[in-house]
């Protein structure tokens, strides 16, 4: 549940936040979703072999609950297991370590688990550790990154700290909402309905932890070498790779075809490309983007790229403290005047889609055209809306990080709004991501600020619900709008994700009346790998799916 | 000899001192919170924001900051790093790769840098010498990182005559990389080593050495040379010095992991305990790296004295 930054990861400074999300899927046969430059070839993988893999340096320690950017995430979802997984094709989820999740009311779920599915240490997965995992990772004095994806289950507010620097202590240490029945069966109680807590249970925050860590949590050994009962274990973990090895006590469907995966740290995206090329390493899934234009890349690499559709969008958001922005038909008319298709193409050869509304198409749930007109490009009618609404006095603004690829599209966007409405738009380029993230967290920006979201499950609730809800998190335009927060409550309460769906999409076209941040395209992640490996294919995303790829 | 040695290793303490408070403040008093952009585009929870910075006693005020930390180097301890690691255990890792890298520069400066400038030094005027000069600086004017593109480009992916990144940082993967680095340096060498070649030739000794009928060959090499070289071991040893602090450009086009990439990823990260312990090891190489340039002139020059 967290913005992210996809050009940063493009970008020197290395900061790779992107969400880090499920990837430990089977491999079905057909890749459809994603278009690739070469037909992966059908017919029974090889199993066996060694494979290179992009890595960067992790950031935090590996624990499931304190890891949310790809570097370490990535890593970490490899070794764990989930009660549900998503399949890497369609982002559905799928039960994993849980043999089945029921609930007839949206707040009361009975969890019953697999029996026998084990640990990489041999230990069984059993019940209490989900529930003291879970209640481990939400305790405040606990200082987890990831505390607040358990804030649905009942008594999460008990067990947190009373004041920021923890000098009162929490009620609780336990959460209410959890209780073992027996080894394999557990119930959770959430304090709101929640339709989609099913779909949630896959991120990686949500990995069982074994008793080895909850007996000692600040085991030192662990922030290197976690254990968990996904389909791989950490063999060596040093500066400048990460090696992967099968885990030979795995339970689960989802087995890897290959017995160990090598990530080698890259701190640039220009290294990893060109070693690509030269085949010394196997996958990367980072290209520059001065090899993305004039399709660079496809030349350099022969039926050795793909680019697929990930669950992030892209937006820019007014500012809260900018009166003039208030104004939702100036928006309105800004928006329509963002030629979305020629900067895509342009500038972004490709690798991003013109957004149509606030939700990736990758999740079930998206409705195709929720923001209509407001984002088809239409100059003359926007210059209209603009006078209408009066115009924007002084100079605008569009606030960007320096670090990623950012000065490009804001320029182009900038530039037309100037030719186009004939206001004055100026760029404000804060040095780097962690900069403009400080300025916009303390709402000392006016005009407009750049945004992105990341999925953290796929769900269209988790582009709506932590961006939009009155008081949300992530809702850095501060938007507000009761109507909005009643559908995503009815949403929330519904009996079936048809009705959820259905729900959720209504509050999303109440975004298309009140403009809370204007949507500009979505992400591809364009990806390439060796002559050495086959298979080769992302998840929705963006991340490598290490269980589909073989060796020729 | 020994007094200068000891005189001039007591001169390093005050130096160490102020120049690490400099850093201190310079870092910390950076803005930014290392906290922002932490947790991705939402706030980081309050409670990790509190125990991350009682961690790294960000919420202690800058002095008090500084106290800790010059206590904690006095005993050889430069701090924990914000991803967890010791700042020693990092730098451990990088500093072989990087005088690994470092020594590959200067030994292609030595040998490519000075054979060329005594070459175009005593043909003065010649073809070899205008080939040499021209080609100097056509080096010269082309920034690093389109050498080592290029280099990485033509003898690694097309030729494939050496590996296309360093990643793991062994000699064998240094070696285009160190040509790369060394290269801008071999140019400057090649002139100055050529220009005091030149200048040396007209001096008395060589007269003398003409005139007692010594080999032109072996007036070159054991006399002018000699005396030639004092400011290019000047150079060099700057240069040394220079490289010892990673050089940013070329480790991240080879993917190399040294001091330059680090330092590099722990200012964007602000990651100021990293910063400040790098940069104090590297102005302690600096120090010794002038000292023992300061102790070679003696070498060569027999009336510069140290006493």
């Amino acid at each position: 549940m967290r913005r992210i930054t996809p050009l940063v990861a493009l970008s020197i400074s290395g900061v790779m936040l992107l969400a880090a999300c499920g990837q430990d899927v089977a491999a079905p046969s057909d890749s459809s979703s994603s278009s690739a430059g070469t037909a992966t070839s059908a017919g029974p993988a090889k199993d066996g072999g060694t494979i290179t893999v992009r890595g960067c340096t992790a950031q935090n320690p590996l624990i499931p609950s304190d890891t949310n950017e790809v570097c370490g995430g990535n890593v970490l979802d490899a070794v764990t297991a989930k009660l549900v997984h998503y399949n890497s094709d369609t982002a559905a989820p799928e039960l994993d370590v849980a043999q089945s999740i029921e609930t007839t009311d949206n707040q009361h779920f009975t969890v019953k688990l697999n029996p026998g599915y084990k640990f990489s240490d041999g230990t069984e997965v059993k019940a209490k550790n989900f529930v003291d995992g879970w209640n481990w990772a939400a305790y405040g004095p606990n200082a987890q990154q990831n505390a607040y994806f358990f804030e649905p289950i009942a008594g999460y507010t008990d067990v947190q700290c009373g004041d920021a620097d923890c000098k009162v202590k929490p009620k609780a240490k336990t959460m209410s909402g959890l209780k073992v029945v027996d080894d394999h069966t557990f119930t959770i109680s959430t304090s709101e309905k929640v339709s989609n807590l099913k779909v949630r249970l896959g991120y990686t925050a949500f990995a069982p932890l074994p008793d080895s860590f909850l007996a000692n949590p600040t085991d030192k050994k662990w922030e290197k070498f976690p254990i968990g009962a996904g389909p791989f274990t950490i063999s060596q973990n040093t500066a400048t790779q990460i090696v992967l090895k099968k885990n030979p006590n795995y339970s689960g469907k989802v087995k890897p075809h290959v017995d160990e995966v090598d990530y080698k740290i890259y701190n640039d995206a220009g290294p990893a490309y060109n070693d690509v090329v030269a085949n010394n390493l196997d996958v990367s899934d980072l290209i520059p983007t001065d090899q993305l234009t004039n399709d660079q890349w496809k030349n350099d690499l022969p039926n050795r790229w793909g680019i697929r559709q990930s669950g992030v969008t892209q937006t820019i958001t007014a500012s809260s403290k900018d009166k003039q922005l208030a104004n939702q038909d100036l928006i309105k008319a800004l928006s329509m005047d963002i030629d979305r298709a020629t900067i895509t193409k342009q500038i972004f050869a490709g690798s991003r889609t013109p957004a149509d509304g606030w939700v990736s198409p990758v999740v079930d749930g998206y409705k195709k055209g929720q923001c209509g007109q407001w984002c088809t490009y239409d100059k003359t009618k926007a210059k209209a809306m603009y006078d209408k609404a009066g115009g924007y006095k002084g100079t605008l603004t569009i606030a960007v990080n320096g670090d990623g690829d950012h000065k490009a599209w804001s320029q182009a966007v900038c530039n037309g709004w100037k030719n186009d409405l004939g206001l004055n738009c100026q760029l404000k380029v804060a040095p780097d991501f962690k900069t403009l993230r400080d300025q916009v967290t303390k709402r000392e920006l006016m005009g407009f600020f750049r945004t992105g979201w990341q999925m953290d499950y796929p769900s269209i609730e988790n582009f709506l619900t932590p961006l939009y809800a009155t008081g949300a998190s992530s809702n850095d335009g501060d938007y507000s709008n009761k109507a909005f927060d009643a559908k995503l409550q009815q949403a929330a309460a519904a009996p079936d994700d048809a009705q959820a769906n259905k729900l959720y999409q209504e509050a999303e076209a109440l975004l298309a009346q009140d403009m809370p941040a204007i949507p500009l395209w979505t992400v591809s992640t364009p990806y390439a790998w060796s002559t050495k490996v086959t298979n080769v294919k992302l998840t929705p995303f963006g991340t490598i799916d290490l269980t589909a790829i073989s060796v020729k | 000899m020994l007094k200068y040695v000891i005189r001039r290793l007591l001169q390093m303490i005050p130096v160490i001192i102020g120049a690490t408070f400099i850093l201190f403040c310079l870092v910390f008093a950076l803005p930014g919170d290392p906290t922002a952009g932490r947790c991705g585009e939402r706030p980081c929870p309050p409670a990790y924001v509190a125990a991350f910075r009682a961690e790294y006693h960000l919420d202690q005020p800058l002095l008090a900051q500084y106290g800790i930390y010059m206590s904690k180097l006095l005993r050889g301890d430069l701090g924990v790093n914000f991803y967890g690691n010791t700042v020693i255990s990092e730098l451990a890792i990088r500093y072989p790769v990087t005088i690994r890298l470092a020594l590959i520069a200067v030994l292609v400066e030595i040998f490519v840098g000075i054979s060329a400038g005594v070459v175009a030094g005593v043909c003065k005027g010649r073809f070899v010498d205008y080939l040499i000069l021209v080609s100097s600086l056509v080096v010269i004017s082309i920034p690093i990182f389109v050498i080592g593109s290029l280099a990485q480009l033509v003898f690694g992916m097309k030729l494939g005559w050496f590996p296309v990144t360093a990643g793991d940082g062994s000699w064998g993967q240094l070696v285009l990389p160190g040509f790369v680095l060394g290269a801008l340096s071999v140019a400057y060498v090649a002139r100055l080593t050529r220009a005091n070649l030149i200048d040396n030739q007209h001096a008395d000794y060589v007269r003398t050495a003409k005139a007692k009928g010594l080999s032109s060959f072996r007036i070159v090499t054991i006399h002018t040379l000699r005396n030639s070289l004092i400011p290019v071991i000047t150079f060099i040893g700057y240069d040394f010095g220079a490289l010892m602090g990673g050089a940013i450009v070329t480790e991240r086009i080879f993917n190399i992991n040294g001091i330059g990439n680090f330092i590099f990823r722990s200012i964007s990260q602000r990651d100021g305990v990293s910063v400040v312990g790098a940069v104090t090891c590297l102005v302690l190489v600096y120090l010794l790296a002038n000292l023992l340039v300061d102790l070679l002139y003696g070498v060569l020059d027999p009336r510069i004295s140290h006493d």
